[in-house]
């Protein structure tokens, strides 16, 4: 019996090779401005995110305030590390239009070094709060807190993740257009970070402290 | 512009009222068309006047549906066929220009009926209105009368023609504190007081509930809201007073235990710190200079920081 | 708790509830019916090829379709139990479910009809039509179309296990806390909850992106934005609705998660949570995703109405507007759903006014509908139907919600059952007619047939019908004062109304009925309804211009285009299904299972989070990890038709 549904045409295309470049430039503008776009629902994402810690930031409900538990010296150095990372990473881009290899692989391996770096600091700053009692259960502000700041820290380590794997790739593949599609898309994720981290540094710990 | 309820009333409400009665049949009871306090008597000429003022448009657009669709059928050769026309700008400035003015008009409305029908509105000077404190427990209403040191469950009564304010709280989770035929309603969360004025200006017991769902035991909270005359006010106070148990810690403990379908119970003596001592156990020991800050913040608007 | 298991015991399976227990069985009993014919058929294979790998937007778009019709089923059963529960439960009869049962229903109900029927619903027409009429080949992300399909899949079997292990959410669809509170709601239906809405919304959110920029990037040379169909135009706003929403849904849920996990305060009544904050980031996706349904509703009728009309659309440029214009003022209306928490009266004036403006475009839209039928030549076909119900029942709706986005009229009306007689009107009269009359309307494009008349008229009818017995009873029970949420009543003046809508549900089951014998006798009779035109109604736009069902690639040239309505224009000129040139090879994604992989592993992770087996979560992200991975690298992800097989398809060798 056949069924007339759709599927019951079918074809067994050749398999062919990519004929050259065609479309690539096409294919890399429709990616980065879907990349974007999705951006763009992170940001909104991240809007929630800040205005539900703008709402708690003073349910301290007996606990700690911004003041007794932030250390701003400890989160300039962190911010230091993200910041330059950020140039780093504009690095790997010169050396990418450069076509060179090596320099691209130099500098995603210090700008990886530099986030791993800020998330090292941000666990232990985390890891401190619980210690003392300033854990994420304590209060709202305090719930607010973590999750901001640890959204941001999932998103970068998403980030190193994401790194660590185009390095395996340019290693096996070199660059190729798919690897400097992918490396121009990581650099928007890497900036937007940046700038969210500004964000977060500003209200949360500036103003928490000030 | 004037837009005087009372006129704009006559000109809509009357056939619209007359519809409604006739489409429904006898002994049929629409407790919102027909209530009992100057409240829900404003809700109900607001609904009425809305509602006629839309049909305006509502009915035309009906009827126009149906008419067009039937004369321009493809069957009917009569019918002028104007396969290229899809432009106007006459019909298109009257249809956006309707229900603009439609809109305009109702806009008006809306804003001078909110802050008329505003629940947090005094219906009288304070020296005149009763304070009833309102808590929603899993699943029942705890009433307080913070003067008369009494408290009941599942029953509340107030004077004919006396201004109520009812404090609306909740020691679970969020309820809706509603009595239908004297009109409003606002929202009971914990942590937090929000303000019903309500006054019932004929004799009568009115059906109250919650309006908003709360759980396993929801259906089952209702309670019976009385009107009585001064005298029989009176009476009842004191009958809750001799029948009453004193709601003590332990007293309460029990009651706020979750449990459904809960009979009328009275309390006698109150403490009437109880209320403010259940809005401020949520605060989590906030430091001296913050305590009481739970009090009407609602009011400034919903999402800022109410605690 | 346990290691292996996490919280899941025996206990977990209610086998002492026979409803369920007959539940669990049917449709246990489906999934073995389903997977015994395709094994009696011999189709494995070919499923697997043409379907579940398939990066095909019209396969994809074709599964949507499938699941949200089933889902319709499963949300309907729930509907019935209801009606049937507040028939008999009144006085001393308790009805047949109590309120633990009763509870998770109508919360089941809403999320099922909400995003596993009209989402699916929408997001398969949207597949199957928007890269048709834009004259492009497929989607931008093909893959993640299937990645999007897929966590949709993956959410609706976390809904429907909920049944079977566990229980669902007894908090309503919107979850409020703190009912949604660890403290107050300690089973696992709320994590249920949470779960299948972030893995399905995830999809969603993909969808979304995905047709933003296949609409913006991928139209045929020529097709500038104002001269796109109406629909696609839909499609383009309620992705951007998507894009600016979903996010708020998934933090929020997030947010609930971590509250509820890990013992955090955002929502508690306790230590500085704030219940109110939930309710107001709930509705700020709440209320545009009203949206997101009903706006490809409103371009299906547009499309309908104008074919059937045998004219253009009258005042498109209107429509693209008014479309807009809805699209911006969705965001800034989302307190009218809660005027009733005490917010001051100048924030519900402004909330309520905003509100009502959103009549005027709507209002627009009704008359642009009602003057392209004018001077036109009608066709009362079954598409048509659908649409002159919904102008009809829409226009009721649309005035009862205006009447409750006055303030003052939504203290005594709010969650009331007014109100769930409303957002009905609305929602079954605007989107769910919608959707019946883009898969009558369509579906001759996906299938090389039509689905047949009379019974498709009989459906419509009885819907319609059956749609006024059974909602405008719950209008009167609102000026009664009766609540929502009931599961049991001691008015007797209720009584009778509710018997009335319990017989309205009768008469939709009979429609739906009809629609499903509707669709099984016209496959029968599939060579008497045969389509060989590609074009059946004489339609106006793109998708009419290829063959039904369409080749794999869509169009052998891509078409150019000068106007609107293009085929149309093309039919008019004697351009139609003229060669343009020599044809070319065609590119095109090739399948993957990538997609199917990541939707089954979901299940997985879903899983482990409701129950708390965490080695299960670990090993299931992991997984869908290793499969990012291996896509990643995967170098051979599409193909070149070379033009000499594309003329053979097309019959021009």
């Amino acid at each position: 019996m056949r069924i007339d549904l759709p599927g019951a045409y079918s074809l067994s295309a050749p398999r062919l090779a990519a004929h050259g470049h065609h479309g690539a430039a096409e294919q890399a503008d429709r990616a980065l401005f879907g990349f974007w776009l999705y951006l763009m629902s992170d940001c909104v994402l991240f809007g929630s995110v800040f205005a539900t810690f703008a709402v708690l930031a003073n349910n301290y409900a007996g606990g700690p305030t911004g003041r007794d538990i932030f250390n701003l010296d400890y989160v300039l150095v962190e911010t230091f590390l993200l910041l330059v990372s950020s140039v780093t990473y504009g690095f790997v881009m010169l050396a990418l239009h450069r076509s060179s290899r090596a320099t691209v692989q130099l500098w995603l391996g210090v700008t990886f070094l530099l986030g791993l770096g800020f998330i090292g600091m941000e666990l232990n700053e985390f890891h401190h709060l619980v210690a003392e009692g300033a854990g994420p259960q304590r209060s709202a502000f305090l719930s607010a807190f973590f999750t901001l700041v640890g959204t941001h820290g999932l998103h970068v380590t998403s980030g190193l993740v994401w790194m660590a794997v185009m390095m395996v790739q340019i290693t096996r593949r070199g660059l190729g257009d798919a690897v400097a599609r992918r490396l121009g898309l990581l650099s928007l994720f890497w900036h937007f970070l940046d700038i969210v981290w500004i964000g977060v540094f500003t209200l949360v710990y500036l103003m928490g402290v000030l | 512009m004037s837009l005087r309820p009372g006129r704009l009333k006559t000109a809509f409400s009357a056939p619209f009222l007359a519809l409604t009665t006739a489409l429904l049949l006898g002994g049929c009871k629409l407790t919102l068309l027909d209530p009992k306090g100057p409240v829900g008597a404003g809700e109900k000429d607001l609904i009425l006047i809305s509602t006629g003022l839309m049909l305006l448009v509502v009915i035309p657009v009906i009827v126009l549906t149906l008419v067009f669709a039937w004369w321009f059928r493809a069957s009917n050769t009569r019918a002028t066929y104007r396969p290229k026309w899809a432009h106007s700008g006459r019909i298109e400035a009257v249809v956006w220009g309707v229900p603009l003015v439609i809109i305009l008009i109702l806009g008006t409305l809306a804003w001078t009926s909110t802050h008329r029908l505003d629940p947090y509105r005094p219906l009288a000077p304070a020296d005149q209105t009763m304070v009833i404190e309102v808590v929603a427990l899993d699943w029942k209403w705890l009433f307080l009368y913070p003067e008369a040191h009494i408290a009941t469950v599942n029953e509340v009564a107030f004077p004919v023609g006396r201004a109520v304010e009812f404090r609306v709280t909740s020691d679970a989770v969020m309820n809706s504190f509603f009595i239908p035929g004297l009109g409003g309603q606002i929202y009971a969360m914990a942590g937090m007081q929000t303000k019903l004025h309500l006054l019932a200006s004929e004799a009568g017991t009115f059906e109250g509930m919650s309006a908003n769902y709360s759980g396993a035991g929801f259906s089952g909270m209702k309670f019976k809201a009385h009107a009585l005359s001064q005298p029989e006010f009176a009476a009842w106070v004191a009958r809750v007073r001799a029948a009453g148990r004193p709601l003590d810690g332990a007293a309460y403990a029990a009651l706020a235990k979750p449990s459904s379908n809960n009979p009328v119970a009275y309390y006698a003596p109150a403490d009437p710190a109880l209320f403010d001592g259940l809005i401020e156990k949520y605060l989590g020991a906030p430091p001296a200079s913050k305590s009481g800050k739970g009090h009407d913040m609602m009011h400034h608007g919903p999402g800022e920081s109410g605690k | 708790m346990n290691p292996v298991f996490g919280k899941l015991t025996l206990e977990a399976i209610p086998y002492h509830e026979p409803i369920i227990m007959g539940a669990v069985a049917g449709m246990g009993l489906g999934v073995v019916a389903v997977f015994a014919l395709i094994t009696w058929l011999g189709r494995w294979k070919w499923l697997w090829t043409e379907y579940l790998t398939s990066v095909d937007h019209k396969r994809i778009g074709v599964m949507y379709v499938i699941l949200g019709l089933v889902m319709l089923l499963r949300g309907f059963a729930d509907a019935i139990m209801m009606r049937a529960q507040l028939a008999l439960s009144y006085g001393a009869n308790q009805g047949f479910l109590p309120p633990h049962h009763y509870d998770q229903v109508f919360s089941a109900h809403g999320v099922i009809m909400i995003l596993f029927v009209a989402m699916p619903l929408v997001v398969g027409l949207m597949n199957i039509v928007v890269p048709l009429q834009i004259g492009a080949r497929d989607v931008a992300f093909p893959f993640l179309n299937s990645l999007s399909f897929w966590l949709t899949f993956a959410g609706m079997v976390l809904v429907n296990t909920s049944l079977a292990i566990g229980e669902f959410a007894k908090t309503g669809w919107s979850a409020y806390p703190p009912l949604s509170e660890i403290a107050f709601s300690p089973g696992v239906g709320v994590d249920y909850y949470i779960w299948s809405l972030q893995i399905s919304g995830m999809g969603t959110l993909l969808t979304a992106v995905n047709f933003l920029v296949t609409i913006l990037k991928m139209r045929a040379p020529g097709m500038d934005l104002m001269k796109m169909p109406v629909f696609c135009w839909t499609a383009l706003c309620t992705s951007t609705l998507i894009v600016a929403s979903f996010p708020v849904l998934t933090g929020t849920l997030a947010l609930l998660t971590l509250d509820r996990t890990l013992g955090m305060h955002f929502f508690t009544n306790d230590l500085g949570g704030e219940q109110m904050m939930y309710v107001n980031l709930f509705w700020t996706w709440g209320h545009p995703e009203v949206y997101i349904l009903v706006l490809p509703a409103f371009g299906v009728f547009s499309e309908v109405i104008a074919t059937f009309s045998r004219k253009p659309l009258f005042g498109y440029t209107s429509m693209v507007w008014a479309t807009a214009a809805i699209t911006f003022l969705s965001f800034v209306v989302w307190l009218h759903h809660f005027f009733t928490m005490g917010a001051g009266a100048n924030v519900n004036a402004f909330f309520g006014i905003a509100t009502m403006i959103i009549a005027v475009p709507t209002g627009v839209k009704m008359f642009n509908w009602l003057f392209t039928m004018y001077r036109g030549r009608l066709s009362l076909q079954v598409p048509v139907l659908w649409t002159l119900g919904f102008m009809v029942t829409f226009a009721i709706g649309g005035m009862t919600g205006v009447l409750m986005a006055m303030p003052g009229a939504d203290f005594v009306l709010h969650n009331s059952l007014f109100l769930i007689a409303h957002f009905h009107n609305t929602i079954i009269g605007g989107v769910v007619f919608g959707m019946f009359a883009g898969f009558n309307y369509w579906f001759p494009k996906v299938t090389g047939f039509k689905l047949h008349e009379p019974l498709g008229k009989a459906a419509f009818w009885c819907w319609l019908i059956g749609f006024y017995v059974a909602f405008l009873p719950l209008y009167v029970l609102g000026f009664m004062g009766m609540t929502r949420r009931l599961n049991h009543i001691d008015n007797p003046d209720w009584r009778p109304w509710l018997l009335v809508a319990a017989a309205g549900a009768v008469i939709i089951a009979a429609g739906i009925g009809l629609q499903l014998l509707q669709i099984a006798y016209s496959i029968y009779k599939r060579d008497e309804l045969r389509d060989t035109t590609g074009d059946p109604w004489d339609g106006r736009t793109l998708e009419w211009a290829t063959a039904s069902p369409p080749p794999f690639y869509n169009f052998a040239e891509v078409p150019a285009i000068t106007g609107r309505d293009a085929w149309a224009a093309a039919k008019e000129g004697g351009l139609a299904r003229q060669p343009a040139g020599p044809l070319q090879d065609i590119h095109m994604p090739r399948n993957t299972p990538a997609g199917f992989l990541i939707g089954l592993l979901s299940i997985g992770l879903g899983f482990g989070l409701i129950w708390y087996i965490w080695w299960l979560a670990i090993v299931s992200a992991l997984a869908i990890f290793a499969v990012l991975l291996w896509r990643f690298f995967d170098e051979d992800t599409d193909y070149f038709v070379p033009a000499a097989a594309v003329a053979e398809i097309e019959g021009r060798a």
